[in-house]
C-alpha cells in the first residue's frame, strides 16, 4: 500500500522527467552507439593494418607512409597554408603601406596592388579543384537534362541518338583530354582570356565524361511517366511546355536526380585524371607535382591528397543527396 | 426522350497486330440523352475501356465515329473528363493542387483567382474531401484518393462524365459510400455519365441504362436494359425489391449463361487496361477454353 502510494506521489513531471532521461540516456544513446560502434571499428581495423602493413613496403622514396606520416603531413599542409596566408596578407599591407607613403608624396600618382605571387598550397588548390568539378558539372547538367527530356519524349529522336550514347558513354577522360586541348587551344584565343585554357580543357573534359548518367536516367525517367497521367494531361489539353513542367519534369525528378549523383561522382573521379594530364590547378596537379618532387615527404603527402579526394567525393554525394531530399516528391 | 446528346455510330476499332488487325469492337451504336447515367458492363476484354476511350479522344475509331452536342470528337479534352479507375493523380501535388491543376486549364480565361480558388474548393467539398486540402495522394486512402480524381473530373464542368471503373480497386465499404455520393452528385448536377463496371449490382443501382456487350473480338452493344427506378435509389431498400431483383437478374443471365466464356481472342486486344474479375465471378469454370455461343443480338430498349 505504502509503496502504491509513493509511486503515486511522483509527480507527472517527475516521471516525464524520468522517462525522457530512460530514452536518451538508455535507448537511444544505445541506438547511436551501436550506429557508431560498427563503423568506428571498421575504420580502426582498417587503421591498425595499415599501419603495420605500410613499413613492409619499401619503395625508392623510402618506406611507404603509414597514418602517422600522413597525419604528420596533414599538420604540415596546413601550417604552409596558414604560413602563406600571413605572407600574402604581409605583402598586401606592405604594398598598402608603399602606396599611402607614395600618395601623401604625390595624390596623382598611380598605385596599385599585385597579388601574392607564391605558390598555390593544398588547401588552395582543393577549392580550385572544387571549382572546376562544380563548372563541369553545371554544364553537364544544363547539356543532359533537357537532351535527356527530348529523347524521353520523342522515340523517333531516341532511337536516333541512341547508339551515339552507347559509343561515347564508356569513353575514358584520357582519350578525350588531347583533342580537347588541341581544341581549345585552337578555337578559345583572346588577348584578355576569362578562363585559363587549362582550366577549360578539364572543366570540358569533366563535363565531356559526366553528362552519361544523367542523360541516360533524365530520358529513361521521362520515358516511364504512367501512362495514366499522360492521359490526364491529354485529357485537360495541356500545352506541350506545361505538360513538360507539370506533368513530365516532376514525374522523373527522381530519376534525374539519381542520374545527378552518378554524374558528379564520375566529375569528381575524372577530374583528378585530367588535371594531372593537362597539368591545369587543382588536386590533381598537386599529386603529380608531389610525384615529380620525389622528396621523403612526398608519399605522405600524396596520402593526403588520396584521402582528402575521398572525403571530398564523400561529402559532395551527400550534399547532393539533401538537395535531392528537397526537390524530390517521393523522399 | 429528346435529341441524343452523345452519338455513337457504327464504330469498329481494330488494333494493328503482329498478326494482322485485331477487330476489337464492330458495329457500336450508342445514343446518350443529355443526364442519362449508362453503364457499360461486359466480360473482361470485350472492349468497354476501348468505347470510353474513343468517346475519350483518347483513342480513334477505325470506322465511324462519335458526336457530342452536334461536334464529332477527335481529340482529347476537358468536356469529357475521365475518372481512371487508380485515381491518376500527379503524386507530387497536393490534392487541393491536383484540382487546381485542372481548374486552371480550363477556366483560365473564365474565371479570376479567387473564383478559381472558390470553384476548386467547391468541388473537394462536394465529394467531403475538403478536409485534406494539402495532403498528398501518398498519405491519403485509395477511396479518398478517388474522390479526388472525381473531384477533378467534375471541376472541368464536363458534358460527359467517363469513368473507367472507378471503384473497381476499392473494398467493398468504401465502394458503396462512394457509389451512394456519386448518386447524389449524378442526382445534384444532372451530369451525363458512362461508367464501366464489373459489378452487376453497382450496375443496376447507379444507372439509368444498362449497356451489355458481347465478347469479343468483334464485341458489340448486345443488350440495353432501362433501369425505372424511382430516385433517389437506397441500396437497403432495393435489396428485395422484385423489380431492382429483375434487373439484376437480366444482366447476370446475359454475362452467364448468353455470353458466358470470355471471347478467345482477349490476349491481343490491344487494351492497356488490366480488368480485373469481376467480384461476383462464382461459377467460372476455369480451364474450359471451348469457342463461344454466339448470341443472338437482342434489344430490349
Amino acid at each position: 500500500m505504502t509503496t502504491l502510494s509513493q509511486t503515486d506521489s511522483l509527480s507527472q513531471g517527475q516521471r516525464w522527467l524520468r522517462a525522457l532521461t530512460e530514452k536518451l540516456a538508455g535507448r537511444s544513446l544505445a541506438e547511436t552507439g551501436r550506429q557508431l560502434l560498427l563503423p568506428a571499428i571498421g575504420i580502426a581495423l582498417f587503421l591498425g593494418f595499415w599501419h603495420l602493413a605500410a613499413p613492409q613496403v619499401q619503395t625508392s622514396l623510402g618506406a611507404f607512409p603509414g597514418p602517422a606520416q600522413v597525419l604528420e603531413q596533414t599538420g604540415q599542409l596546413w601550417q604552409e597554408h596558414s604560413n602563406q596566408r600571413d605572407r600574402a596578407a604581409q605583402f598586401v599591407t606592405m604594398q598598402e603601406e608603399r602606396n599611402e607613403r607614395i600618395l601623401t608624396e604625390n595624390p596623382n600618382a598611380e598605385v596599385k596592388i599585385r597579388d601574392y605571387p607564391g605558390a598555390p598550397t593544398f588547401i588552395d588548390q582543393i577549392f580550385t579543384s572544387l571549382g572546376t568539378v562544380l563548372a563541369g558539372f553545371v554544364l553537364a547538367t544544363i547539356i543532359a537534362v533537357p537532351l535527356g527530356i527530348i529523347i524521353g519524349l520523342n522515340r523517333h529522336f531516341s532511337a536516333a541518338v541512341n547508339p551515339l550514347i552507347q559509343i561515347f558513354k564508356p569513353v575514358s577522360p584520357l582519350a578525350w583530354l588531347p583533342l580537347v586541348t588541341m581544341v581549345v587551344s585552337a578555337t578559345y584565343v583572346s588577348d584578355d582570356p576569362m578562363f585559363a585554357k587549362s582550366f577549360l580543357t578539364s572543366m570540358i573534359t569533366v563535363t565531356l565524361c559526366s553528362l552519361w548518367p544523367t542523360l541516360i536516367n533524365t530520358s529513361v525517367g521521362v520515358a516511364a511517366v504512367n501512362p495514366d497521367l499522360l492521359n490526364v494531361s491529354k485529357v485537360l489539353q495541356l500545352s506541350f511546355w506545361t505538360h513538360v513542367r507539370k506533368v513530365v519534369l516532376p514525374s522523373s525528378v527522381p530519376m534525374i536526380f539519381t542520374g545527378l549523383r552518378v554524374s558528379l561522382g564520375i566529375a569528381w573521379m575524372v577530374l583528378i585524371a585530367a588535371e594531372m594530364l593537362a597539368q591545369s590547378p587543382g588536386l590533381g596537379k598537386f599529386v603529380w607535382d608531389e610525384f615529380q618532387n620525389g622528396s621523403s615527404q612526398s608519399l605522405s603527402r600524396i596520402m593526403v591528397a588520396v584521402l582528402a579526394i575521398g572525403f571530398i567525393g564523400f561529402l559532395l554525394d551527400r550534399i547532393m543527396l539533401l538537395i535531392q531530399k528537397k526537390v524530390a516528391w517521393n523522399e | 426522350m429528346s435529341k441524343s446528346h452523345l452519338e455513337l455510330t457504327n464504330v469498329q476499332m481494330a488494333f494493328d497486330t503482329p498478326h494482322g488487325p485485331f477487330v476489337a469492337l464492330e458495329n457500336v451504336d450508342l445514343k446518350i440523352r443529355k443526364g442519362e447515367f449508362v453503364s457499360l458492363i461486359g466480360h473482361s476484354g470485350c472492349g468497354k475501356s476501348t468505347v470510353l476511350n474513343i468517346v475519350a479522344g483518347l483513342l480513334q475509331a477505325t470506322r465511324g465515329g462519335c458526336v457530342l452536342d452536334g461536334h464529332e470528337v477527335n481529340t482529347p479534352g476537358p468536356e469529357r473528363a475521365v475518372v481512371f479507375q487508380n485515381h491518376s493523380l500527379m503524386p507530387w501535388l497536393t490534392v487541393y493542387e491536383n484540382v487546381e491543376l485542372a481548374v486552371q486549364q480550363v477556366f483560365r480565361k473564365s474565371m479570376n483567382k479567387a473564383e478559381r480558388k472558390e470553384w476548386i474548393l467547391h468541388n473537394l467539398k462536394l465529394v467531403n474531401m475538403d478536409h485534406a486540402l494539402h495532403k498528398r495522394p501518398g498519405e491519403i486512402s485509395g477511396g479518398m484518393a478517388q474522390r479526388v480524381g472525381i473531384a477533378r473530373a467534375l471541376a472541368m464542368k464536363p458534358s460527359v462524365l467517363l469513368m473507367d471503373e472507378p471503384f473497381g480497386a476499392l473494398d467493398a465499404l468504401t465502394r458503396a459510400h462512394l457509389q451512394d455520393s456519386l448518386m447524389e452528385i449524378q442526382q445534384d448536377l444532372n451530369s451525363t455519365v458512362i461508367m464501366i463496371t464489373h459489378d452487376v449490382d453497382e450496375a443496376v443501382l447507379l444507372s439509368d441504362r444498362i449497356v451489355m456487350m458481347t465478347n469479343g473480338p468483334a464485341a458489340t452493344i448486345g443488350e440495353e436494359l432501362h433501369i425505372k427506378l424511382p430516385r433517389p435509389r437506397n441500396r437497403v431498400t432495393l435489396a428485395d425489391n422484385p423489380e431492382y431483383v429483375h434487373y439484376r437478374q437480366a444482366v447476370l443471365s446475359f454475362l452467364y449463361e448468353k455470353q458466358r466464356f470470355p471471347g478467345k481472342g482477349q490476349e491481343e486486344q490491344g487494351e492497356q487496361n488490366t480488368e480485373e474479375p469481376a467480384p461476383i465471378h462464382t461459377e467460372e469454370t476455369p480451364g474450359v477454353e471451348s469457342s463461344q455461343p454466339e448470341s443472338p443480338v437482342r434489344r430490349i430498349a
